[in-house]
């Protein structure tokens, strides 16, 4: 577990941001192990995702640093302070949920000064804070509306200006961005970096968008079961996955059959260096990124004399910039990642030959290569 | 000919003005049903209220008109009865006790098991419920022990809110469980409380004024319940309005009076019904 130094456009910060620990948390539900012995360290006004499966554990460490719900075991510090027994009131966390939580009764700018209101701020400052809050947001002009007057994108900027308001400690936010349409998901995405890193405040952020974690996050945590699996910058989750698990979560990988042999992975006649070099030598099964996949159109037309990396392809999926290739391989199906420029010059029926660029491969022993492809849109 | 042309030259025109036709068609009769269910309903309430209205104006001969009757209800004084007035204010007074009462009781135990015993909320729905279950008379034969133990025959009639107040928990209990449904409880207290609030101010200033709807329909239906109550205060010996009413028409039959009354109750309810229509309506309009 790296920590990756947090870059900041600004140092314009109201507080200073502070570390947050969380050591050893356990939570269980009856049977049910939410969290189990969870470690997990936010440096100073970094932003760590946590990324996973429904019922991983995510939200669940969210709501027990938030305060919302209590641990089993273990304890919580931030910026040096216990307050694995102080009330979610006390524990001075800006939140944006889910679900849209602002209130209904409420204007905008009632909402946003709620807080500071809780605080005895006096009216003229709970003004001028909640003006200054909504304007970091772009929303000062909706001031005086009512949340059921505005987008859902909307209402979310107010609950994180809300949020920010207090000059929380920490800022906590559960998934978002997941009840927005998909542009509305990217522009907001965007904002909630840009004023993270102006505030420079402490934040964890849970979602179970690869994507979005991917690109917000100084760190991403993928988490499986109550358990960190890994916990590494964006590009060494999607580049370097510490487990198969990761890899097949973050990001589409295929899975082809292979052998290991000196501390290398022989996939389809194509020697492949390993990610864990020790592995032993034994059948495996190879999770190869379908970017590292490249095709040519110069394969023979018949089957006849084809080899091990020849197929036909039966999909091409446009993407945008970029395009998938479903390529039959026969025993096997792949999937390949190239630009829409070249996909565009292919076409359903057609013969190509697959080259897989050398970069380190995870592999999974003795596991089931039936499911070609995996991590499906995960 | 000219249509039959038009028809052939133009099939999805012809398939497409057919359904509007039948939309349209179908819209009418709707409508049409609409207007004959609200007459006959509106009929069916207006009628009494139109004869109560008519014996209320009644003159002193056949024929004629007067206010006499309205302008009794503040003086009039029946043979072995209390003044008319007395029991109107007992009964409004009442009112507002039953109201004021439900309201510091149920509002905040209803919200409280919402957010932190949930566990809870079966339970007191069955016991918020169970009233209805029990007939007045079985009701009054139980708190009538009660009762006689409080010697309630030297108390003043204003102790019938106990009662009226159990006798109106599943109408309120009904409205307000409807006006929590209709919010994101968890969601909202959670958003205070890590803005701070405590759960005092999470109770108060977030959660209840979003139930400001349904704590108003708690209201007038409790408040309408103890208005037209006369089965129990009848009973336990109480005076109210209608057992006020009921000794009028025993003792001193003056219809007039009677129907002025009556009216006036049954008015004073729709004005409170009216003014929570408008309240719940800008409510609407501006929240």
């Amino acid at each position: 577990m790296t920590s990756s130094p947090v870059t900041r456009t600004s140092a314009d910060t109201a507080r200073a941001a502070v570390e947050v620990r969380l050591e050893g948390l356990s939570r269980h539900y009856g049977p049910v192990v939410a969290l189990d012995h969870l470690d997990l360290t936010l440096q100073p006004g970094e932003l760590i995702a946590l990324l996973g499966p429904s019922g991983c554990g995510k939200t669940t460490t969210l709501r027990l640093l938030a305060g919302l719900e209590d641990a089993d075991t273990g304890r919580i510090t931030v910026g040096g302070r216990d307050l694995t027994r102080v009330s979610a009131a006390k524990r001075d966390m800006g939140m944006v949920f889910q679900a849209y939580s602002l209130f209904p009764h409420m204007t905008v700018r009632q909402n946003v000064a709620f807080g500071l209101r809780l605080r005895k701020v006096s009216a003229a400052q709970r003004d001028k804070r909640a003006i200054e809050m909504l304007d970091l947001v772009g929303l000062s002009t909706q001031a005086d509306r009512y949340p059921h007057q505005l987008s859902g994108g909307q209402q979310q900027r107010v609950a994180l200006a809300r949020a920010l308001a207090i000059e929380p400690q920490v800022l906590l936010l559960d998934e978002p961005l997941s009840a927005l349409d998909a542009k509305v998901r990217a522009q907001l995405r965007d904002e909630i970096r840009r004023i993270q890193l102006d505030v420079g405040i402490t934040t964890l952020f849970v979602t179970h968008d690869q994507e979005e974690a991917l690109a917000i996050a100084d760190r991403v945590g993928v988490m499986r079961e109550g358990r960190l699996e890994q916990l590494a910058p964006p590009t060494e989750v999607y580049s370097r996955p510490a487990t198969s698990f990761v890899a097949e979560f973050v990001g589409l990988s295929n899975r082809l059959a292979g052998e290991v042999r000196g501390g290398e992975v022989i996939v389809r006649g194509c020697r492949l260096p390993l990610v864990e070099r020790d592995t032993p030598d034994g059948q495996v099964v190879a999770l190869v990124r379908p970017e590292a996949v490249s095709l040519a159109s110069n394969a023979p037309e018949s089957e006849a004399g084809s080899g091990p990396l020849t197929g036909t392809v039966i999909a091409i999926t446009f993407l945008g910039a970029t395009s998938r290739v479903t390529v039959d391989l026969g025993d096997t199906r792949v999937m390949a990642q190239l630009p829409t420029s070249e996909a565009s010059a292919l076409a359903a029926g057609s013969r190509v030959v697959l080259a897989i660029r050398p970069d380190p491969v995870l592999v999974s022993a003795g596991a089931d290569p039936a499911a070609a492809v995996a991590g499906e849109e995960a | 000919m000219a249509a039959v042309t038009a028809l052939s030259e133009a099939p999805g025109a012809e398939s497409a003005g057919r359904p509007r036709g039948m939309q349209a068609r179908r819209r009418r009769r709707l409508n049409l049903f609409r207007y004959v269910v609200f007459t006959v309903f509106g009929l069916f309430f207006l009628v009494p209220l139109l004869a109560m209205a008519r014996f209320s104006l009644e003159g002193a001969t056949l024929g004629t008109w007067s206010l006499t009757a309205w302008k009794q209800i503040a003086s009039y004084q029946g043979t072995g009865v209390p003044p008319l007035i007395s029991s109107i204010e007992i009964t409004l007074e009442l009112a507002v006790i039953t109201c004021a009462v439900m309201l510091v009781l149920l509002v905040p135990t209803m919200i409280w098991v919402r957010l932190r015993v949930r566990w809870l909320a079966r339970t007191m729905e069955f016991l918020c419920l169970l009233p209805l279950t029990i007939p007045a008379i079985a009701l009054v034969v139980g708190l009538g022990q009660i009762y006689n133990k409080l010697q309630h025959f030297s108390l003043s009639a204003l102790m019938l809110f106990w009662v009226y107040v159990i006798l109106a928990l599943p109408y309120a209990y009904q409205a307000l469980s409807a006006g929590l449904s209709a919010i994101d409880v968890e969601t909202l207290s959670e958003a205070a409380r890590s803005l701070g609030a405590s759960w005092f101010t999470v109770m108060m200033r977030v959660i209840a004024p979003n139930m400001r709807q349904a704590i108003l329909n708690a209201l007038l239906l409790t408040a309408s319940l103890v208005l037209g109550e006369f089965t129990i205060a009848f009973l336990l010996l109480y005076n109210n309005l209608q057992v006020e009413l009921y000794s009028i028409s025993r003792n001193t039959p003056n219809a007039g009076v009677l129907f002025s009354t009556s009216l006036a109750a049954l008015l004073l309810t729709f004005v409170l019904l009216l003014i929570l229509s408008y309240a719940g309506r800008r409510r609407r309009g501006r929240g």
